[in-house]
């Protein structure tokens, strides 16, 4: 359980969160829209003890990130915007050092190690430098080191920006996996990705909420006249990009 | 192995991962080659010790030393690899503390490859090797103490360029505060006292104290008080620029 209450974040000439409140269950795999710089990410940073909240407390099931911010951290996987990494290591030292951080050693370790890159398949990559990899290859690093811990609280910020289909495809069917039992709190401003993984959406607007429901019931609550009819569905469209450019395609 | 060690582990890997750590070195050594053999005139003044080796190292560090530690948070900054590190499971001072050990113990090693001169002294004549070894320890505080302020320099800024300029002009400061450059800026307005205290902050003056083989715990206090100061300064600055 993740608890927020009445977080406030100003900054010198703006707030960027604005006395924001919510909860989030474990198996919950919360949608986090807005528009850019309604606060997202900083709500992100609050939640992730790396900002400190102007007011407001953060609690991450039980343990105060700012009172007790090593066992709130020690249960939290993270992917900060832009999926920042050390581009002088290789993906697999890179995995190597955050195992080490995070306590694992051993067979445990190396198991962990192994299970990841199986699961954001980076096996082919796994030698080289990270500055040599594509945009979508960094990404999953970046997911990578997230989830290597096999954390109770899982926290992406736009972890699909930069990829192509297909691999937005993946990591959807990957977060669907990992949040059984887990908290997993997903930015983005990608509204189908919202339908296709989470099980509840807050948007945020100038550091507020606006709405907080299923995906289905905003869906439903939608005003007629804002609905425009497309010519082509974006999801029968991105069904397509998958059939054609996925090998051995269903 | 702490968290602090998991740290260092890693910086200094990433030194030697990149032709960072190996130009550092061999320009250290041939700057080195240069001051003493050719202005020190180690030959010519038929002494059998390393004092024009050392006596330039305050003025050596002055630029080898910024180069070193002006990418420690500079760049985690610009990268945003900050964010990753800070949401880790460790403490600031782990990270603080590991970083200045990686780039100390490079500066260390290649102040440990100087050995050869050290073999030549002792093949042409029998020097005071006790004295050398307090230089050596002397020095290598030194660096600590040049380090831990281009720490504190890197942390302020993500430009890198501008944290090597910052800390060429503080540890400039550091170096010549107890000469007439610094002091004349001072005198006739500040009382002595002030006059004092700056003069005894001078870099310059305590290594030339362990360099004559005087090993007074005064001096060592020293460079472990300013290494402390300016890493503390670091952590402080880093938590409240990393928003930025």
């Amino acid at each position: 359980m993740i608890e927020i209450s009445h977080i406030t974040r100003k900054f010198e000439h703006f707030t960027a969160v604005d006395d924001l409140s919510f909860s989030v269950a474990e198996g919950e795999v919360l949608g986090f829209l807005g528009p850019n710089g309604a606060g997202k990410s900083t709500t992100m940073k609050i939640i992730t003890g790396f900002l400190a909240p102007s007011s407001g407390r953060v609690s991450i099931d039980g343990h105060d990130i700012a009172e007790n911010p090593m066992s709130a951290k020690a249960l939290i996987g993270y992917l900060p915007e832009g999926a920042p990494s050390y581009p002088d290591m290789s993906v697999i030292s890179f995995l190597e050092f955050i195992a080490d951080i995070r306590g694992l050693s051993g067979a445990q370790k190396q198991q962990r190690i192994e299970k990841v890159i199986n699961d954001v398949e980076l096996s082919s990559v796994c030698h080289q430098t990270i500055e040599t990899l594509s945009k979508g290859f960094k990404r999953r690093v970046g997911l990578a080191q997230a989830i290597l811990h096999d954390p109770k609280v899982l926290i992406l910020d736009e972890p699909t920006d930069g990829l192509d289909p297909n691999q937005k495809h993946q990591v959807r069917n990957l977060i669907r996996n990992l949040a059984k039992d887990k908290i997993v709190i997903v930015s983005t401003h990608i509204l189908e990705e919202v339908s296709a993984v989470c099980t509840r959406a807050i948007i945020i607007n100038k550091g507020r909420i606006v709405a907080d429901a299923a995906p289905a019931e905003l869906e439903a609550a939608a005003p007629a006249e804002f609905i425009i009819e497309s010519q082509a569905s974006p999801g029968k469209l991105e069904a397509f990009f998958r059939s054609v450019t996925t090998a051995g395609a269903q | 192995m702490g968290k602090t060690g998991i740290i260092f582990k890693r910086e200094l890997y990433a030194y030697f991962s990149t032709p960072l750590a190996y130009v550092f070195i061999v320009i250290f050594l041939v700057m080195n080659g240069i001051f003493t053999f050719d202005l020190g005139g180690f030959f010519i003044r038929g002494q059998a010790d390393l004092q024009p080796f050392f006596s330039f190292h305050p003025w050596l560090y002055l630029f080898m030393i910024p180069a070193l530690a002006m990418g420690l948070w500079a760049d985690e900054r610009k990268s945003g690899t900050i964010e990753l590190l800070m949401t880790l499971p460790i403490r600031l001072r782990d990270a603080v503390l590991g970083k200045f050990l990686a780039a100390w113990v490079l500066s260390g090693i290649a102040l440990l490859l100087t050995f050869p001169i050290w073999m030549t002294v002792n093949y042409l004549g029998s020097p005071d090797n006790g004295v050398i070894l307090a230089a050596y320890i002397g020095s290598w505080l030194m660096a600590g103490g040049f380090l831990a302020i281009g720490s504190c320099m890197s942390a302020l800024t993500r430009n890198a360029v501008i944290a090597f300029i910052l800390t060429v002009a503080i540890c400039f400061v550091f170096v010549s505060s107890g000469s007439p450059i610094v002091l004349n800026a001072f005198s006739g307005w500040a009382p002595q006292i002030l006059l004092d205290a700056i003069a005894t902050l001078s870099f310059l003056t305590h290594f030339d104290a362990i360099n004559k083989g005087v090993l007074d715990i005064r001096d060592l206090l020293f460079f472990a008080a300013v290494i402390t100061a300016w890493l503390l300064a670091s952590a402080i600055v880093i938590e409240i620029k990393k928003a930025n």
